[in-house]
């Protein structure tokens, strides 16, 4: 099949699944509620529609969109497949920011309070990844950074939880941890959505730059792409975007590395021309695995990002291994 | 007619002077061979002329602007430069890496008509309309090498600055890379800057050579001149001798020594 054509299928085929699973994940949980039964204000279960399940779906929706863009915008940045918010503990450093929060004292739960603390978290977590790495980009040592921020965050949590000046500290950091969309509400969105809309636009601002970065720095330097601001705009956007989602859900990872693998043999690889399919192709994946996680028969409700991590790990190793020979 | 002068340039690293203090003058519609020993500051010269490395010292002018001081994007539609490295991070195929040599002109809407007919130009030139749809990562080097060449053609600017542009291609596509460089110089008025490392290559399609030795210009002029037993005797410390080629002159590397 021709690239174009292809490609238009795939946007098409992710379009019309956003939809269904978008009218699925309204319907579905431990109270069904028919499409019938929608539109009676009436009803007791409208609320649980439009005050629960709305709420959730859109952050599904939106976080997902979020991860899968801003995967396959680090990935396009560094060259690298493996790069990834959650995989290179950008979403971890988010989440360590949100936890100091918690000291912060009471005044500082106020949910910007405790987002911008995540994308602060995510932007020195970006930073820290790039100048870890260097210019060279290899992929070894893009892993081994990732090691390091995944490891600092990992220790900044712990400390958090063995300081933590309450049961109820320790209930809320480990939420952070282990990301989820239960009990969500519209206040959530309120705070999420318009930040992940402006991290994805500063992202997709960079598409094109990120195409020439095929040809190497030198290569899209040459071609008139400035270095500079292409860092920061991707610094800010998956600040934006990876920080936004860990502040309203806590850590889901493996989907910005997930989904833009998927999707190149299908859209073509060309970095700048992944990032609206990686963002459809994210959210259908969260939201679809949110459903899983809310119909999946358990005690309590099995976490949204432990279900991706289960998913999301094996997946992380079969890349690696399929990379072998360019990493040798 | 388009000017691209060096003057008095000076690159350091690490203490060490790579590029000493060259000045030079090239002009469009001639194709200027730059040669020298490894590490003779060719490639460094070469970053400096396309105004992607800052000299400590010392300023490149194009026609008497400043090219660190040009917009990125307008410099990039004046010169193009083919990097040394062959890097192609992503499987992409070989048609759609012919045209990222259009980004300099690219706005939001997309490749245009314009552009798709530079692109069909540049691969037709370079000789690989038939690879088109291939992905560029399964090409053999030499193939990759010549797609490349086609990429930075795209952008059809007034000076196409390459790095070692014919290393890695057999000798038939040498020839026709290097009628290609001849071409686009004397029939289309370019720009054309070459780093080689084959002397003999160099003195068939070059007009100008200068040999660079430890950052210093060594010699500069017509071929037959610049490159003469004497100064391949101190770049290379090797014994040369000019024969006549049917082709052009062929130049011998006799032995080490000078």
């Amino acid at each position: 099949m021709p690239r174009m054509t292809c490609r238009r299928t795939t946007l098409l085929v992710l379009g019309i699944l956003l939809v269904l699973l978008s009218l699925v994940s309204m319907a579905a949980g431990r109270v069904w509620v028919p499409l019938s039964d929608w539109l009676n204000p009436g009803d007791p279960r409208w609320s649980i529609i439009f005050e629960l399940r709305l709420p959730r779906t859109i952050l599904a929706i939106a976080v997902g969109a979020a991860l899968g863009m801003a995967g396959a915008a680090m990935q396009g940045y560094t060259r690298n497949p493996l790069a990834d918010p959650g995989a290179l503990g950008v979403s971890s450093m988010g989440a360590l920011g949100a936890v100091l929060t918690l000291y912060l004292g009471a005044g500082a739960a106020e949910p910007w309070v405790i987002t911008s603390f995540a994308m602060l978290g995510a932007l020195v977590a970006v930073f820290l990844l790039l100048a870890l790495s260097g210019r060279a980009s290899s992929i070894v040592t893009f892993v081994l950074a990732g090691v390091i921020l995944q490891t600092m965050a990992g220790a900044g949590v712990a400390l958090a939880l063995s300081l933590a000046p309450n049961p109820w500290a320790v209930n809320e950091i480990v939420n952070w941890l282990m990301g989820s969309l239960a009990d969500r509400s519209m206040p959530e969105v309120q705070t999420a959505l318009p930040l992940i809309v402006v991290g994805c636009g500063l992202l997709l601002m960079i598409g094109r730059s990120l195409d020439a970065l095929t040809l190497g720095e030198t290569g899209a330097r040459s071609l008139g792409v400035n270095m500079a601001a292409v860092r920061w705009m991707l610094a800010l956007g998956v600040a934006l975007t990876a920080g936004a989602s860990v502040a309203v859900t806590g850590v889901i990872g493996f989907v910005g590395l997930i989904v833009p693998h998927l999707l190149r043999p299908l859209v073509g690889a060309q970095p700048g021309g992944l990032l609206w399919p990686s963002a459809l192709g994210g959210a259908v994946l969260v939201l679809a695995a949110d459903i899983a996680v809310r119909l999946t028969p358990a005690a309590g409700e099995v976490k949204l990002g432990v279900a991706m991590a289960v998913l999301g790990g094996p997946f992380f190793f079969a890349l690696l291994l399929s990379l072998r020979r360019r990493i040798a | 007619m388009s000017r691209l002068q060096a003057q008095d340039v000076q690159v350091r690293l690490g203490g060490r002077p790579v590029v000493d203090g060259v000045t030079a003058a090239l002009e469009s519609g001639t194709v200027t061979a730059i040669l020298g020993p490894n590490g003779a500051g060719k490639s460094t010269l070469l970053a400096c002329l396309a105004g992607l490395r800052r000299p400590q010292s010392g300023r490149v002018e194009l026609d008497r602007d400043d090219v660190l001081a040009m917009a990125p994007r307008a410099r990039a539609r004046r010169i193009g430069v083919l990097p040394q490295t062959q890097e192609v991070a992503w499987a992409v195929e070989a048609r759609i890496l012919v045209g990222l040599g259009r980004t300099p002109f690219i706005g939001s809407s997309g490749l245009s008509i314009e552009d798709a007919a530079a692109i069909d130009r540049a691969m037709a030139a370079a000789g690989v309309v038939d690879l088109a749809d291939r992905d560029v990562t399964t090409l053999s080097g030499g193939e990759r090498g010549r797609v490349l060449i086609a990429r930075a053609l795209a952008g059809e600017p007034e000076w196409l600055l390459a790095d070692e542009p014919l290393t890695g291609l057999d000798p038939g596509h040498q020839l026709d890379a290097g009628e290609l460089f001849r071409s686009l110089a004397h029939d289309r008025g370019k720009g054309v800057i070459v780093t080689l490392h084959d002397l003999s290559l160099a003195a068939r399609i070059a007009d100008r050579v200068i040999v660079m030795a430890a950052g210093k210009v060594l010699a500069d002029g017509p071929p037959a001149q610049a490159l003469s037993p004497d100064v391949m005797a101190r770049a290379y410390g090797v014994r040369a001798r000019v024969v006549e080629g049917q082709g052009g002159p062929l130049i011998e590397i006799v032995g080490r020594g000078g």
